[in-house]
């Protein structure tokens, strides 16, 4: 029993409560304490995060609180390998956001009230160990996600872009509520706790009949709250229309909560319905990597540009899960924290423009750079990081992902590399030539540079993680591999040896991020 | 015999005729004060009913009154919405034509009625219950007697009603007839026999019929929105929370307690009219701009998601009718507690009055769209818990044919009411107009009411072990 995750979790609500009780006027001290809070879950987080045993399979730092026996649901967190690192990402992201938040001027008490209010939400759903919690946590962040974009949105239609966002995500999750419930019950416990579903599951494996409809509701559910093509077009809408900090928190942390519900939930305990779908995926992992690729490629709009990029890397993600080997599904482990950070990152700086320019229209911009070095310096390693440039962290997911599902689907794989590499390279480079280089436009005459340290600290914050994970990828993968090794070997148990290929040992081509030991020099 | 059984009833029907007699002696400026006696009284009541625990079911009037856990717990039910509904009235009371005394004892005399309905373990009991509450409300939902619309809906509610009311006597005189008798009991009893009388089934199923109109179910859900847009705020609240529930403690008596084995072939019937009420409910809704109609649509959305809980047919089942109407009661009644403190200056019920409602009154705001979230169902109010026992009571039936058809169609209806919901919270938070209307005062009461709501809400949605326990203790009482 530890409570360090629940108070991780539970700061931010806290820190929500307080502000609720703050009279308004005091806007100094409602902020000092929406960036009080998220700084303390932030260092709680890394401290978690340092202590987390790496190669201990099971999780740690559990913490159980009865909820209602009755119906086997309890308040139970814990982190393993997976989710640990996510729920470092988290913070940081939380953290990073709320430093944001100085654009808001107006109805600031609200604003911090929902904002700490989505924080908790969001690192809940990623600690959760019970399936209920899981849901109610994200179902939880939703509402503020709605209230946020509809108040300080951007634009003319972030009306319709609210809806859109929380009744598109809405149903998603009400498929993965029925699969989860569906799960729970088939499951046969009487326990949404998921410990006790995978053991029972364990003892006695679901039925492929049941496995058959229960698969493609979780598959789907999750896919639309991750913007799975065909259903993704919620995305860049509302991400183009949301205040800084809520894209921030969404498109970087709450989207991951379908993979992570794919890799814990879906995959391992329902093998025969995940071997079924994988070739599905690995061709809607197209539809993302290629067709939203091509469509950034058409964007004029800073935002839309990153929504619609966000989207694809996607993609990759998916890619690595349907190859279902240790490799591929680690790293897409790498590109959920990575890309989170990432997304954090252009979204944040594309904030910072907005907020002193009002528009996102490339068209408009120019010598940025000049201006504002701090801040284009770090759009232009976001950029980079974004189109997979060796030494940020997406690079090594992404080429882990690639290396694995090159066994399984080679073609996807030969498609998925031109359209990452290529049509990611296209338009990332694309968008710093028209916003940051070239003669200084008018605007960008007037554009402010991030001066004070608050405002520079989120933006190095996110790029920090981007670098250390990238360099140093085993402080992810250590940790990471053991869990999805155990995914891994119950997801193949039924068809060990029909699609599925095991991990490279050795192979020529290596990414640098090879976590086994013995393969390191 | 055994009338002591009937206490509380009697104590409901004394307060009544006490209020009427008081009207006599009590000056004209002060009549509007008795509700908040009235409330105070009943609160005593309810306080009063948790010295009763039925261990077993006790019976009086040879058989045809029934106190246990369920009857118990309806009872509960009842008399907080009846608190809260006076509360609210004596805020609207000003709005009433004249005689504000009579309003309170007819919403007592509607209690009594729900009270008995509660109880009703006999046919004749259940016709006498149901027009007891049927009739005060012809007169509660008619009472703004110089406002057109509250007439019209009155006389809507009455022809319709006494349809509904000659399909039920109708349907139980085919039972007494097939039956012999018209006790619950001894229907129970020789329940596998009777499953077989075609007599029997015709005249069950116009009770149904009769039921259904009680709980806005479709195709008998054509009254509730013209209805519930006309009538006084308070009638429309204490209609749209006590009344259902009184459909559905019925329902569940019937269906469940008294005749489970053709429920259980019944269940593609009560699928289709939830899937149906659901799609109906919902779809109507979107349009909708004044709120009281806007809410009387959702009571049939609503009314589809609990049937869900009857066409699984167990025990999960109704034990999560029991949760979602709890919950359904305190946000209903937030939502019909704001609406007639923002109404009173506008004489208007359209969405735009609500619009910028959090500039003028934070705690109006925060009520209201609570109320909302808790009905579209999102953690961690009421309503989402109650919604997920519906569907986790009905998830495991889901190998039958249709059932997979309704759960999409519940899924469907969810992510509709979404829309219309949140329509709503938008308006009140950044909706464009009214913003510079002056501050809106809340009185005590109607703050008090809005606290009970807020709580319940959130204690319904984040501690439901308690509650749970309690509910699925009620239901203990259908156990055949």
């Amino acid at each position: 029993m530890s409570i360090l995750l629940t108070s991780i979790i539970g700061l931010p609500f806290a820190g929500a409560l307080a502000v609720a009780m703050i009279p308004r006027n005091n806007r100094l001290i409602i902020r000092s304490v929406a960036l009080l809070v998220t700084m303390v879950s932030m260092l709680l987080a890394t401290y978690l995060f340092s202590e987390f045993q790496s190669g201990v399979l099971g999780y740690q730092f559990v913490h159980e609180i009865a909820w209602i026996p009755s119906l086997g649901i309890n308040y139970a967190v814990g982190v393993d390998g997976i989710s640990v690192g996510i729920i470092l990402m988290g913070a940081i992201v939380a953290f990073a956001a709320t430093c944001l938040s100085h654009e808001i001027t107006e109805r600031e008490k609200e604003y911090y009230f929902l904002l700490l209010m989505m924080i908790g939400g969001i690192l809940g759903a990623f600690a959760s160990l019970d399936l209920f919690f899981f849901f109610a946590f994200h179902e939880f962040a939703l509402i503020p996600t709605f209230i946020m974009i509809g108040v300080w949105g951007r634009g003319e239609n972030k009306n319709y872009a609210a809806f859109n966002i929380t009744i598109y995500l809405t149903i998603g999750a009400l498929l993965a509520l029925f699969g989860l419930i569906a799960l729970s019950v088939q499951a046969g416990a009487n326990s949404f706790d998921i410990r006790v579903i995978t053991a029972a599951i364990k003892a006695k494996p679901l039925t492929g009949a049941v496995q058959a409809w229960i698969f493609p509701l979780l598959l789907f559910g999750f896919g639309i709250l991750v913007s799975l093509w065909p259903f993704h077009s919620w995305a860049p809408l509302g991400y183009s229309a949301a205040p800084t900090a809520t894209a921030m928190l969404h498109a970087g942390v709450l989207k991951k909560f379908g993979l992570y519900g794919l890799i814990r939930i879906a995959i391992p305990l329902m093998p025969i319905g995940s071997q079924a779908w994988m070739q599905v995926i690995a061709v809607l992992c197209l539809g993302n990597i290629l067709f939203c690729g091509f469509v950034a490629m058409r964007q004029r709009d800073l935002n839309l540009l990153i929504g619609n990029s966000s989207v694809a890397h996607m993609g990759f993600i998916f890619l690595g899960i349907a190859s279902l080997t240790t490799l591929g599904v680690t790293g897409a482990v790498v590109i959920i924290i990575a890309h989170g950070l990432l997304a954090a990152l252009s979204f944040g700086i594309s904030g910072h423009i907005y907020h002193q320019t009002k528009t996102l229209d490339m068209d408009q911009m120019g010598g940025f750079l000049k201006p504002m070095p701090f801040v284009g310096a770090a759009m232009v390693m976001a950029m980079m990081a974004g189109c997979g440039l060796p030494g940020f962290a997406n690079f090594v997911g992404e080429s882990m992902t690639l290396f694995a599902a090159w066994k399984v689907f080679p073609v996807v794989t030969s498609l998925a590399v031109w359209g990452g590499l290529v049509i990611g390279a296209v338009y990332m480079l694309r968008a710093i030539r028209s916003v940051l280089h070239g003669p200084v436009s008018p605007m960008g005459e007037r554009m402010i540079d991030a001066v004070s340290f608050w405002r520079k600290l989120p933006f190095a914050l996110l790029l920090i993680g981007l670098l250390v994970f990238g360099v140093w990828p085993r402080l992810i993968t250590d940790k990471v591999n053991p869990c999805v090794e155990e995914i891994i070997a119950m997801a193949t148990f039924g068809q060990p040896t029909a699609k599925v290929v095991p991990p490279p040992v050795k192979g020529k081509q290596r990414p640098p991020s090879r976590k086994r030991p013995a393969a390191r020099p | 015999m055994n009338a002591s059984l009937l206490i509380l009833e009697y104590a409901v029907v004394g307060l009544a005729l006490a209020i009427l007699l008081l009207d006599l002696w009590v000056p004209a400026s002060c009549k509007a004060k008795l509700g908040h006696l009235a409330a105070f009284t009943l609160t005593g009541i309810l306080l009063a009913s948790f010295a009763m625990h039925p261990e077993t079911a006790h019976y009086a009037f040879k058989q045809s009154y029934v106190l246990d856990g369920l009857s118990l717990f309806f009872k509960r039910f009842f008399i907080l919405a009846a608190i809260l509904v006076l509360l609210i009235s004596v805020e609207f009371a000003d709005r009433m034509p004249t005689g504000i005394s009579e309003y309170y004892a007819l919403i007592l005399f509607a209690l009594t009625g729900m009270m008995l309905a509660a109880s009703a373990s006999d046919f004749a009991m259940v016709f006498v219950s149901l027009e007891l509450i049927t009739v005060t409300f012809y007169i509660l939902t008619s009472f703004q007697r110089n406002r057109t619309r509250s007439l019209e809906s009155g006389v809507k509610y009455l022809i319709l009603g006494a349809l509904s009311s000659a399909f039920m006597v109708y349907g139980i005189a085919l039972i007494f007839g097939a039956a012999g008798t018209m006790k619950f009991t001894a229907i129970l009893a020789s329940s596998a026999a009777l499953a077989t009388k075609p007599l029997f089934l015709l005249g069950l199923l116009l009770t149904f019929s009769g039921l259904a109109f009680k709980v806005a179910a479709f195709p008998f859900q054509i009254w509730a929105p013209d209805v519930y847009q006309g009538a006084p705020v308070p009638s429309t609240a204490f209609l749209a929370v006590g009344s259902k529930a009184a459909g559905f403690v019925l329902l569940l008596r019937v269906l469940m307690g008294t005749v489970p084995n053709i429920t259980a072939q019944w269940a593609p019937l009560l699928m289709l009219v939830a899937g149906v009420t659901i799609l109906y409910g919902n779809l109507c809704a979107i349009p909708q701009r004044n709120l009281k109609r806007l809410l009387g649509y959702s009571s049939i959305g609503n009314a589809g998601y609990l049937l869900l809980g009857l066409a699984a047919s167990n025990q999960a089942g109704a034990g999560a009718i029991l949760y979602y109407l709890s919950g359904y009661l305190f946000s209903v009644l937030a939502a019909f507690a704001v609406i007639s403190v923002v109404s009173r200056q506008t004489d208007d019920e359209d969405i735009s009055i609500v619009s910028g409602l959090h500039k003028r009154s934070p705690l109006l705001a925060a009520a209201l769209a609570l109320g909302f979230i808790s009905l579209a169902g999102i953690p961690p109010l009421a309503g989402f818990f109650g919604k997920f026992l519906l569907l986790k009571s009905i998830i495991p039936n889901v190998g039958q044919p249709g059932v997979a058809l309704l759960l999409g169609t519940a899924l469907f209806g969810i992510a509709v009411s979404f829309y219309y919901y949140l329509g709503v919270v938008r308006a009140i938070y950044w909706g464009k107009n009214n913003s510079d209307l002056p501050p809106i005062a809340v009185p005590v009461p109607v703050r008090l009411v809005l606290y009970v709501c807020i709580a319940g809400m959130l204690y319904l949605g984040c501690f439901p072990n308690s509650p749970l326990g309690t509910a699925t203790r009620a239901v203990l009482a259908l156990k055949p």
